[in-house]
């Protein structure tokens, strides 16, 4: 517990009379990938969204390496977002600038960390732009150009061209087709295992969570239902609401 | 005890016999002529005209009579007149260039061919409230008279144009459609949107216009040039074959210069964005002008985020008299649509209550 | 020059101009910070110069000596309107001798001449927020200036490499103040900028429309923001002054004709009258 890089504990969040995260308890090692699965409605983006500083949970912790998330100060946190986490959205068009060309979405992050040459920035993001499969030509295209998967590479190359320690993801292959969420997974793994990151990964899609996952973590109702290593909770189920989840997959 | 009542003809003749006093107000004091309006309140009869899309000044000075000075209600008098009146056909486009030249002024050069003419402007007055004003007296001293300048007065556009800095604008081969004829229909080409500011509020496309400078639209205006001034209208009855004139009316034009698209493929120019209305209406040529820039966004491949960019909001929002009755009918009976929902949020309280008791 | 003894000196009334200082002292505190302060309604139209104007008023006293300018030159239209307003209201001393002045008002210039730690350089501004076309809504820029979190910024100059091969900013040029803020330093020329850094004289940017009031302490560090290989560059037309052969001075374009035809005059008309005075006494 004291080497976890992000701890929660006991979070709280009600929306109405509806309880997002019902005290919640969470831990992320270094270089470790954890999938959170369950059905929408379960609390699985609103306790990414708490882990993150996204929205502020009514009661409970949140530990990142030591320093207490929930009582930083805004430019703190922005620090933070800025140089050791980064957060890859569902829908590209909240991750990306789609009026700024490729590289200036690559670009902003490094510039943000206070890269001051352009050469060097340009040559990182078009490095990037190979490192996620997509022609270096395209650089100085505009996003709202690009397919929806390339617009998703687009964004894991801007999260990651900082090199952070942490990654939050939530559903990066909802809404893709089937081909392009093969791959882009494969990619993920890929980037992940090479530069040795932590990864929160939201899902519903059970197979997303065993390719990429070590670990998953089950949620129902704002709880935490089951976890464990990801071949253990898939194969042996324990609680029922896993077993119907693991089920309905294999029966699609 | 206030009542529905229906047929209250009595009623409607009693408030517009009133509202015909109103207007007189204290007979005491003498009746304004529409004359005195057309001469002394000659920019409220502008605005009518402008947005009555109506050339007539006499016309636009009665209509501001009548409507006790309500400028929109004025612009829909004068309109109204002007749905009965014969349309005989389009008139060749307005030569600005060759425009008898009152006020001319150029915010890109300090100096240029045919010279910075201030005219009669507000501008560089100090707004003091000048009391010498409240009292009759004798008109003011004559203004000073210069020979007028023979030299042409060309149009700043064409001049950036010549040097390649100006993008063109393509002269279009058919006759530009008619809103007071054809309803709208998207996607609106620019004659039928300039069309439409044209005749728009002048405080709706101001406050649009505003907003393109406050970044909400990429704006990065200067005034090439605005000239106020007389210019001749020209026709080519079918039976005659060639053109002939049939006087001179005054317009407001501006051409508002903006910064550069372009990219490394495109060498980097100017485009424009056009007002033009009738009378002496600077504010709305202005204002037009921004708009009219903002709404090329599609065609100019920018983004389209902010208001003043989506054609669709503007264009159907800028027309006062469509906006003033659909706001103002309001005011008209809707007892039976509202008993409905009345008797509609009755049930869902209902509901709601019976379940929270549940 | 009597003034008019309807108004109060300068035509502001005494609290306004406290509050009005105030802020002033507050802009000098935090460099290329925005303060925002009470603007009053002028007898001038928004975006005539109404910030600069009110900034004016506040620190103008009976002995100083007023310069205003526009685009560089004393006989703009508006700059002779305001001059002849504190003439009227406040019955000070004009000028047209940058050399003279003890405050300056601008709109779009700063003068060729160095100025001195005994004169104030008062700007007049329409858009006091440096990050307003890349986000529009104040509530947000405030935060970003809170947080100096300038990346938009950064992510706009590399966009202008990116598509024109060069910063396509060529007025309003953005600054970073004291190492701190980022600051729009009004729609001056770029050419212009290098003469902020470290000026002796104390820069005041009134912006009436936009309620704000921001400051450069003398000799505070204004730099125009860059990439290491492709360093800022001020430009200028690449020409001499028709009328006094200045080199490194400002010009502006005047058309002589329709054909093509057009010189380039100094857009400092005190400068170049002084250059051109001073050539003739050589001669």
């Amino acid at each position: 517990m004291s080497n976890a890089l992000l701890s929660a504990r006991g979070l709280v969040l009600r929306f109405g009379r509806i309880a997002a995260l019902d005290g919640v308890d969470l831990d992320i090692w270094p270089g470790e990938v954890v999938a959170i699965v369950g059905e929408s409605g379960s609390g699985k983006t609103t306790l990414l969204r708490a882990l993150s500083g996204l929205v502020r949970p009514e009661a409970g912790s949140v530990t990142y390496a030591g320093q207490d998330v929930l009582a930083m100060g805004e430019a703190a946190r922005r620090d933070l977002m800025r140089r050791e986490w980064g957060f890859v959205h569902q829908n590209p068009r909240d991750g990306l600038r789609m009026g700024v060309s490729a590289g200036g979405n690559i670009g902003e992050r490094l510039m943000a960390v206070g890269a001051r040459h352009y050469g060097n920035i340009r040559a990182e993001a078009t490095a990037w732009l190979q490192r996620v499969e997509i022609d270096p030509d395209r650089l100085d295209a505009l996003p709202r150009t690009f397919s929806g998967g390339m617009q998703q590479r687009l964004q894991i190359a801007r999260t990651l061209v900082t090199r952070p320690r942490l990654v939050f993801m939530d559903e990066p292959t909802g809404g893709l087709d089937v081909s392009v969420q093969a791959r882009l997974l494969d990619l993920i793994r890929a980037l992940v295992a090479e530069l040795g990151l932590a990864v929160l990964i939201v899902t519903h899609d059970i197979a997303a969570a065993r390719l990429l996952a070590h670990r998953i973590v089950v949620m129902r109702h704002g709880r935490v239902v089951e976890e464990g290593l990801t071949d253990r909770v898939l194969d042996d189920p324990q609680h029922p609401y896993t077993q119907l989840l693991v089920a309905s997959v294999l029966a699609a | 005890m206030y009542v529905a009542t229906k047929g209250g003809e009595q009623a409607i003749g009693a408030a517009h016999a009133w509202l015909a006093e109103t207007r007189r107000g204290d007979a005491a004091l003498p009746e304004i002529a529409a004359r005195q309006i057309e001469e002394q309140l000659g920019l409220a009869v502008d605005r009518v005209m402008a947005e009555g899309s109506c050339h007539d000044r006499g016309l636009a000075a009665l209509a501001v009579k009548q409507a006790r000075g309500d400028l929109i209600e004025a612009a829909f008098l004068l309109r109204a007149y002007r749905t009965t009146l014969p349309r005989f056909g389009a008139s060749a486009p307005l030569d600005t260039g060759a425009m008898h030249i009152r006020r001319r002024i150029s915010a890109t050069y300090k100096d240029l061919p045919g010279g910075q003419v201030l005219g009669p402007t507000f501008d560089y007055t100090h707004r003091l409230l000048d009391f010498r004003l409240a009292a009759a007296g004798l008109p003011p001293e004559p203004a000073p008279e210069a020979e007028p300048d023979p030299a042409p007065t060309p149009r700043v556009t064409e001049l950036l144009a010549q040097d390649g800095l100006m993008q063109r604008e393509e002269p279009g081969e058919a006759e530009p459609g008619d809103l007071t004829r054809e309803p709208l229909r998207f996607p609106a080409d620019r004659p039928v949107r300039l069309q439409a500011l044209a005749r728009g509020d002048e405080g709706f496309l101001l406050g649009l216009g505003y907003s393109t400078q406050r970044g909400y639209g990429n704006a990065h205006p200067f005034v090439g040039e605005i000239r106020v001034g007389e210019v001749a209208v020209e026709f080519t009855p079918p039976e005659l074959g060639f053109a002939i004139e049939l006087g001179d009316i005054g317009v407001t034009e501006c051409q508002m210069v903006n910064q550069f698209k372009g990219s490394r493929t495109e060498p980097p120019q100017f485009t424009r964005g056009y007002g033009l209305v009738f009378g002496h209406g600077e504010r709305k040529a202005m204002a037009m002008a921004l708009v009219d820039r903002a709404l090329r966004a599609e065609e100019l491949g920018e983004e389209a985020t902010a208001p003043a960019q989506q054609p669709e909001f503007v264009l159907y929002h800028c027309d006062n008299v469509e906006a003033t009755g659909f706001v103002e009918h309001l005011k008209l009976p809707h007892y039976v649509d509202f008993q409905s929902e009345l008797e509609n949020v009755r049930t869902m309280r209902a509901a709601a209550t019976k379940a929270a008791a549940e | 020059m009597t003034r008019d003894p309807g108004y109060n000196f300068a035509y502001l009334d005494e609290s306004t101009k406290r509050m009005i200082r105030r802020a002033i002292l507050k802009g000098v505190a935090i460099p290329g910070h925005q303060v925002p302060f009470g603007a009053r309604e002028m007898p001038l139209p928004y975006g005539w110069g109404t910030g600069g104007i009110q900034v004016t008023a506040a620190v103008i006293g009976p002995a100083d000596v007023l310069k205003v300018i526009d685009q560089g030159a004393d006989d703009t239209t508006n700059a002779v309107s305001i001059r002849a307003f504190f003439r009227r209201v406040a019955g000070v001393a004009t000028t047209e001798r940058t050399a003279e002045a003890t405050v300056i008002q601008t709109r779009h210039r700063i003068p060729e001449r160095a100025l001195t730690e005994n004169q104030i350089l008062v700007y007049q501004v329409p858009m006091p927020e440096p990050l307003f076309r890349l986000e529009a809504r104040i509530a947000e820029t405030k935060r970003m200036h809170a947080l100096a979190d300038y990346g938009l910024m950064h992510v706009k100059l590399y966009e202008d490499i990116a598509r024109h091969g060069h910063i396509a900013t060529s007025y309003n040029y953005p600054v970073m103040v004291n190492g701190r803020y980022l600051m729009s330093p009004s729609p001056i020329p770029a050419f212009d900028n290098p003469k902020m850094d470290r000026m002796p004289a104390l820069q005041l940017f009134g912006a009436g429309r936009e309620k704000r009031i921001y400051a450069v302490p003398p000799y505070t560090s204004v730099r125009s923001l860059d990439f290491e290989d492709h360093p800022f560059r001020p430009i200028r037309a690449p020409h001499a002054c028709t009328l006094c052969g200045a080199r490194d001075s400002y010009l502006d374009e005047v058309l002589t004709d329709d054909r093509g035809g057009r010189i380039f005059v100094c857009s400092d008309t005190d400068h170049c009258a002084e250059r051109q005075a001073s050539r003739e006494a050589a001669e």
